[in-house]
């Protein structure tokens, strides 16, 4: 089955992201296609590529990035949403220059993009399950 | 694209936290994409569109216009659950009067919310394909 997964949670402070996790972790090991990951809400926070728990604690960053979610064409499909990643001071490389800032948080695993991609993933897969509260 | 039904769920007040505006925002834009798209309102989710709301007083944007502008976007089903309203001592006479002009009957301008029982929304939540909760 084609599954996409929303989660609108951030990272630690709330279980959703981890939850997210095991479910596209399982679904992948039982041989289930992740069509898309999309960060909405404070679940963008999910993106920092900053992120520095101790170290005898799980990195929610790197476990997603680790799961390695690619289309045909190689790009990413841990996907953060623009408008909720600006607000919320999450920046690419690219919306960083554009709005003349230096630096950038966002994970390379992941990558920005729009409201859209949502929508699509919910006409693309079979099942969206969304994680949050 | 394939057309499916796609249901918006929205559980949580206008303020407070970040779920009301951003779950419009993503409604405004599914409007794009053409597909069959309802709203349903419970719990605290029926305050987004009662009638009057004004936020001078806590420096927040009030969006709660924007729902007005729901009907040009040809999202005219917006279910509000009788039981979350009754709760909250509100009655369908305390929501905002939206309506869509309806272009199978002459434009006529019709009401675009309807209070049903949760059992009703229940029904027509099992007869979506996708369903987003904010």
């Amino acid at each position: 089955m084609k599954f996409s997964i929303q989660i609108n949670e951030g990272p630690y402070q709330h279980q959703a992201s981890d939850s997210a996790y095991q479910f596209a972790k399982a679904a992948i090991a039982a041989g289930h296609e992740i069509f898309r990951v999309f960060f909405y809400h404070d679940g963008v926070n999910n993106a920092s590529r900053f992120t520095m728990p101790p170290q005898d604690d799980r990195n929610v960053i790197n476990q997603w990035a680790e799961l390695d979610i690619k289309n045909a064409d190689g790009e990413p499909e841990l996907v953060v949403c623009i408008a909720a990643a600006l607000r919320r001071g999450m920046l690419d490389e690219s919306e960083a220059s554009k709005n003349g800032i230096e630096g950038n948080n966002i994970h390379p695993a992941f990558r920005i993009s729009g409201l859209g991609q949502l929508i699509e993933a919910g006409i693309q897969s079979d099942r969206l399950v969304v994680f949050g509260d | 694209m394939a057309t499916k039904k796609f249901m918006y769920l929205n559980r949580k007040a206008s303020y407070g936290t970040a779920y009301a505006i951003e779950s419009l925002e993503v409604v405004l834009i599914a409007a794009a994409f053409e597909q069959d798209v309802s709203l349903a309102f419970i719990d605290d989710g029926v305050y987004q569109i009662v009638e009057g709301q004004n936020t001078d007083g806590i420096g927040m944007k009030n969006f709660s216009k924007t729902f007005h502008a729901l009907g040009d976007y040809d999202i005219n089903k917006l279910y509000v659950s009788a039981e979350s309203l009754e709760e909250r001592g509100l009655t369908a006479d305390d929501l905002m009067p939206l309506v869509y002009e309806d272009e199978d009957d002459d434009w006529e301008e019709k009401p675009s919310v309807k209070v049903v029982s949760n059992a009703e929304l229940t029904e027509i939540m099992s007869e979506q394909d996708v369903c987003l909760s904010f």
